[in-house]
């Protein structure tokens, strides 16, 4: 424990070095602009600046890119509360009463509410990754096969059971994903398989090229059909709103608590910012006094959703740094890079980068301090980037993508790939397939794969061997309880409302 | 009710149409899937499980969600529903079909002339600046990209004859 003080300390004084602070700035403005900007997301905002860290210390990189993250977790409250689009799918919930508040003219409250709570949300899961991640890791340094893999399918399983697409059309994407990670080199028998012979199809296909494509020209597809106009409210903010916000804030600390709670659990399980943003916004609706005027322009319709986001895009990365096991797709662009600059993501990074570990601990603090003060101060500079019409950005965005794509393996085959897969996702988008467990599917695939296979190798192929202790199967249940989340719901309500009948 | 969606919709392909649609590719995706599994072996081999056993079952799963999507799709009754209206689909195209050029055109001609040519055909044709703007905007951010990914970041980008020319 003390020990890890004194490691948080020393990432501290690695965070504070005045390249680090520089790159931390930088990544944050350019996380907000890619948050804002529709096409460009956290996860493949990331994707594609990925190659610009290619030639940085794998510290000063992640420092940089996880700033990207925080910014685009910020930049996403501001085109939901002042133009009524979601930046990212885990500020849809956002909308709801912040859009009304700016229309209400009372868009500085609403934006001030948004960050702050962001901040405090971030700022939780920040303290209880900085609390739990070395346990966690320390406890799966004696995970086996079998363990493993049933980390692999609780993440799963959440996916299936926890978000709100059709439990069907998430399977279908996700068993999709893996089945277009395992294309090329089996890594266990050294065979080639799906390929037909096909060269290009040798590596298989690279998740960061799916992000980009799914996420990134999909997205632009979207907004063109959706039209290319935006009409914003304006962004007015001075330090009095801010002040007299804050001193409003204090009174839904219990809403706070509530929603951080929600969203780091909802974050360490794969399913992600956007449900636990859902998620809080709906019991906060159902237990608030005012719960009726939810959707009118209610301040803690704006916080529920907002804190309980970014307790979940900032815990996120405690399974990726401890486990191995991305919780986001941006977490799992952040896992992507790892490998890049050479680390090896799982538990063992606790023992032998420190100076990774803590300093990305400790840029995660930093980061959401600077990031709450540049976003205060410049939303009116950010909120203008979405006045620059659409035929000049999108271009843009599509160079920049075409780029992120070329780089991954500097391979114009890529770039070609990335648009199969960007078309692919408007359509999957449109029909309400989600995206996220069929991208976390193709990074995770072949680690999945290995840990499923090595373990049916040593219990000789009985499945049994995923019960066959209190730890795996103890995670297998919880995994199961995940998968069958919607029917075990509707059965207590079920079960509820049969009791309170007869006593009225 | 069904009346005035079509009405206020205006005309396009079905929503329905285009769920079918997607449900039967990611099926047949994933056929091809179970074809290949099986090719390199599904069963049990002396390493364990061979290299297609997993992809087998992960396609066969993929297989059996879309049959149980399709039936679902098939058993609703078509509510009108569009997927888009034409207009829609015509801004869609706008831009898929100069990124398939582009993207065509990226061995040959380099990313950056490439990318400055995108950006003025689509500032020019979807956004009507003139030429100035458009050509302004489409040199100079090739330029910024150059700067940043080959200079700053040392990242080399394809390039085609006129950066051969200009010596890099």
């Amino acid at each position: 424990m003390f020990e890890d003080i004194g490691n948080l300390l020393h990432g501290f004084s690695v965070v504070l070095q005045p390249f680090n602070l520089v790159l931390m700035v930088v990544g944050i403005i350019l996380g907000v602009i890619v948050g804002v900007l529709p096409g460009l997301g956290g996860a493949n905002g990331v994707a594609i600046l990925l190659p610009l860290t290619f030639s940085m210390s794998p510290t000063s990189a992640i420092i940089m890119l996880s700033c990207i993250y925080w910014g685009a977790l910020f930049g996403g409250a501001i085109t939901s509360i002042l133009f009524n689009i979601p930046g990212e799918p885990w500020s849809v919930a956002t909308t709801f009463d912040g859009y009304p508040m700016a229309q209400q003219g009372r868009a500085g409250e609403a934006l001030t509410a948004a960050f702050t709570s962001s901040f405090v949300g971030a700022l939780f899961a920040v303290i209880m990754i900085t609390l739990v991640a070395p346990l966690v890791a320390s406890f799966a340094l004696r995970f086996g096969p079998p363990e493993i893999f049933s980390v692999y399918f609780l993440a799963f399983c959440s996916f299936v059971g926890l978000s709100k697409e059709p439990p069907f059309k998430t399977v279908a994407s996700m068993m999709l994903g893996f089945a277009l990670g395992a294309v090329g080199l089996d890594q266990m028998t050294g065979q080639l398989r799906l390929t037909f012979g096909v060269e290009q199809m040798l590596n298989g296909f690279d998740f960061l090229i799916a992000v980009i494509g799914l996420f990134g020209i999909g997205e632009i597809l979207l907004t063109m059909e959706e039209g290319l106009s935006f009409r914003g409210k304006a962004a007015k903010i001075n330090l009095k709103i801010v002040f007299q916000t804050w001193r409003e804030l204090p009174r839904y600390w219990m809403l706070s608590l509530r929603s951080c709670l929600i969203g780091c659990w909802m974050g360490i399980s794969p399913a992600g910012a956007t449900p636990a943003s859902f998620m809080s916004y709906g019991i906060a609706k159902r237990i608030s006094k005012r719960g009726q005027n939810f959707g009118k322009g209610e301040i803690e319709g704006v916080i529920a959703p907002e804190t309980a986001a970014h307790a979940a895009g900032t815990s996120a990365l405690l399974p990726m740094i401890s486990l191995g096991v991305p919780g986001s797709p941006t977490a799992a662009v952040l896992l992507g890079g790892l490998l890049i600059w050479g680390l090896q993501p799982g538990p063992l990074l606790f023992t032998e980068q420190k100076d990774f570990v803590w300093g990305l601990i400790a840029s995660m603090y930093m980061g959401n301090i600077v990031g709450l003060i540049i976003v205060l101060t410049c939303v009116p500079l950010f909120a203008a980037i979405l006045r620059i019409p659409f035929s000049v950005i999108a271009p843009v965005i599509l160079v920049l993508c075409a780029i992120g794509a070329y780089t991954v393996h500097n391979n114009t085959f890529d770039v070609v790939m990335m648009l199969v897969f960007g078309i692919a996702g408007y359509f999957m988008k449109k029909c309400n397939y989600p995206l996220a467990p069929m991208v976390l599917a193709i990074v995770l695939g072949d680690k999945a794969e290995e840990a499923f296979r090595q373990s049916l190798l040593a219990s000789q192929g009985s499945l049994g061997v995923f019960w066959s202790n209190g730890l795996v199967s103890t995670i297998m249940a919880l995994g199961l309880v995940a998968l069958f989340w919607p029917i075990i719901q509707s059965g207590w309500t079920w079960l509820r409302s049969g009791k309170l009948r007869p006593a009225q | 009710m069904n009346e005035t969606v079509k009405e206020a919709g205006g005309a396009g392909p079905s929503h329905r149409g285009v769920e079918i649609g997607v449900a039967v590719a990611m099926g047949l995706l994933a056929l091809i899937g179970i074809y290949g599994s099986i090719k390199v072996g599904i069963g049990w081999g002396a390493e364990g499980p061979r290299a297609g056993f997993f992809p087998f079952y992960v396609s066969l799963a993929v297989v059996i969600s879309c049959a149980v999507n399709l039936t679902k799709i098939l058993l609703s009754a078509d509510d009108g529903e569009l997927f888009a209206e034409w207009g829609q689909i015509r801004q869609v195209l706008a831009v898929v079909v100069p990124t398939a050029v582009y993207v065509a055109a990226i061995p040959y001609l380099g990313i950056y002339v490439s990318s400055a040519l995108l950006i003025i055909t689509f500032m020019k044709w979807l956004g009507n600046y003139n030429w100035l703007v458009a050509v302004a905007v489409g040199v100079v951010v090739p330029i910024l990209t150059f700067l940043m990914f080959e200079v700053w970041f040392l990242v080399p980008l394809p390039k085609g004859p006129l950066e051969n020319l200009l010596g890099y």
